[in-house]
């Protein structure tokens, strides 16, 4: 079966196929996890700031927080692809492609990592808040200075699980128009019956999934 | 200086602190001692403003600390540092990190943290473990790492919160050598609560008693000592001595001027009587030596005996009455 002829026909689908969508995939997931990340970093401070034992309790306004963390999280990524795709429209200009699949997945993954990081930031010990409390230090110097720097790890191994959870959303997207490994895998692959192109599709989604867990891991220890 | 007038704080119905009245003076070692749930750490909590008190007022150097804005009670921190049982370090940043942590908060310039840093780390004896993390460090050198943090910025007032229970006795001894060192070099009045009757006696020159958010005894250590109050043994608990059936059974403690006299052998030589003694002890005050010795007498001396320590100025009790006074109390508190 792997003779010279299947060779050359593999070369050929991975060179004109597979091979741009692995860059795809890439770009989608590079820019969803920077934007996410940035987003839900900025969230999860002000969710552990007003939280109900946090540094500066407002009751409500976690409330609302916490539901709308709750409920974008509660929505499988395919049908808040479809469901917000109006917005996506307004915003992007069109609904296909990998423009269009970044906003969603962004919306998606900010409340996630929002609310693995509050509750990495939960678990730094309380005493160190009170000893930085006893030398003056304000609410957002001890956010930074000591929640911050004391959960990094936990910071480190959460953005690893939630950049291969997204690596799997992308190709999620790629059935509603996203193109990258999802769309080839799906369309060429499972739809046309190209066994080659699915598992190859597969396979390089399984190595890049023990790439990310591996460079996490390498980070988190290095820490 | 710390003044507390009336002071009381409860969380819904429990009351935490009752009407509490203190006075520490400046470069004072002031002892807090107590059961756990005694109200101690909230009082020293109150101290710095980590927590809010309800009614009564507390006053350091003449600032109610309830009245404070939040960035003047910021500003109030700084002139307060305080120490924890838990030494609460940075465990990803290193001893130095750590001690810069509160000068960096406030803005120093590098060149002073760097600077203050050093001195701090000679003065609490681990020049050699600057850029250690504190999981490399053992419990002493840890909370010398928090003195020098809470040192940092030159507080006028040092807050140790149980800061040598999680600590072997040695370990302890050395912490308390470094803060008797720190309040003799630098004046700082130093605030101790601890439940450990051991750092009260070689550190504190006053302590108060703390029961169910009260102060039910307070004044120099040595007349708490002597003093021999319900409250002072209900807190150390009396011994499991077994006392013969026959005869009293005495008290005798020793001050700074008799404990190092042999007064009890001569008493006995002087007036030809015998007893048994069944314990004692002697221990190191911060200023002194203090001791007590347990004795058992005739019925038919005592007359003779307590006349003798009396004239000599020696305190004593007698146990049959203290032991006669718990059981009543306990008795009462059942009704």
């Amino acid at each position: 079966m792997f003779n010279g002829e299947f060779c050359a026909e593999w070369w050929k689908y991975f060179n004109g196929i597979i091979g741009p969508s692995i860059f795809s995939t890439l770009r989608m997931l590079t820019a969803t996890m920077v934007l996410a990340f940035i987003f839900g970093f900025a969230l999860s401070i002000i969710l552990i700031i007003v939280r109900p034992d946090g540094l500066d309790p407002h009751k409500r306004l976690y409330k609302v927080l916490d539901f709308f963390v709750n409920m974008v999280r509660s929505f499988p990524i395919i049908i808040l692809i479809v469901a917000i795709s109006p917005l996506t429209r307004a915003v992007v200009g069109t609904t296909i492609g990998e423009k269009a699949a970044i906003l969603p997945l962004t919306i998606a993954a900010t409340p996630f990592i929002a609310r693995i990081f509050e509750n990495a930031f939960a678990q730094v010990d309380k005493q160190l808040i009170e000893a930085a409390r006893s030398f003056g230090a304000s609410n957002m110097q001890i956010v930074f200075r000591v929640m911050v720097k004391e959960a990094i790890p936990s910071l480190v191994a959460g953005m690893t699980l939630t950049t291969i959870s997204y690596l799997a959303a992308t190709t999620i997207a790629g059935a509603v128009g996203a193109g990258g490994l999802g769309a080839v895998a799906l369309n060429y692959g499972y739809q046309s019956f190209n066994n080659v192109i699915l598992y190859t599709a597969v396979i390089i989604l399984c190595i890049m999934a023990q790439i990310i867990q591996g460079i996490g891991n390498f980070i988190y220890k290095k820490l | 200086m710390i003044k507390a007038t009336n002071l009381k704080k409860s969380y819904d119905s429990l009351n935490v602190l009752s009407d509490i009245n203190l006075t520490i003076q400046a470069g004072q070692v002031y002892g807090l001692i107590g059961r756990s749930g005694a109200g101690k750490s909230t009082l020293l909590r109150c101290i710095n403003g980590l927590e809010s008190y309800d009614s009564g007022s507390l006053t350091v150097d003449g600032i109610e600390v309830n009245s404070l804005s939040d960035k003047e009670a910021r500003e109030f921190k700084r002139e307060i540092g305080m120490i924890f049982q838990q030494f609460s370090l940075l465990n990803r940043l290193s001893v130095y990190e750590n001690i810069a942590l509160p000068m960096k908060c406030w803005n120093y310039k590098k060149k002073h943290i760097d600077k203050r840093i050093k001195e701090l780390v000679e003065m609490v004896g681990i020049p050699d473990k600057l850029y250690a993390r504190p999981n490399e460090l053992s419990g002493g050198q840890k909370q010398r790492v928090a003195i020098a943090r809470a040192l940092s910025m030159d507080p006028k007032i040092l807050l140790c919160d149980e800061a040598t229970s999680a600590l072997d006795p040695n370990t302890a001894k050395s912490i308390i050598t470094l803060l008797n060192e720190i309040n003799n070099q630098l004046g700082i009045t130093i605030v101790v609560v601890t439940h450990q009757m051991s750092v009260l006696r070689s550190a504190c020159e006053e302590i108060s008693i703390m029961e169910n958010g009260l102060i039910v005894e307070s004044g120099p250590v040595e007349t708490v000592f002597l003093n021999q109050s319900r409250a002072l043994s209900n807190l150390i608990g009396n011994k499991d001595l077994i006392f013969p059936k026959s005869g009293v059974n005495l008290k005798v403690l020793l001050s700074r001027e008799t404990a190092e006299k042999t007064i009890v052998t001569q008493m006995s030589r002087e007036l030809d009587a015998d007893f048994m003694i069944l314990g004692g002890e002697t221990e190191r005050y911060r200023n002194s030596v203090l001791g007590s010795l347990i004795i058992n007498i005739p019925v038919e001396s005592f007359a003779k005996i307590t006349n003798y320590m009396d004239c000599h100025h020696v305190v004593w009790k007698n146990i049959e009455d203290e032991i006669n006074t718990s059981n009543e109390l306990e008795e009462d508190k059942r009704v």
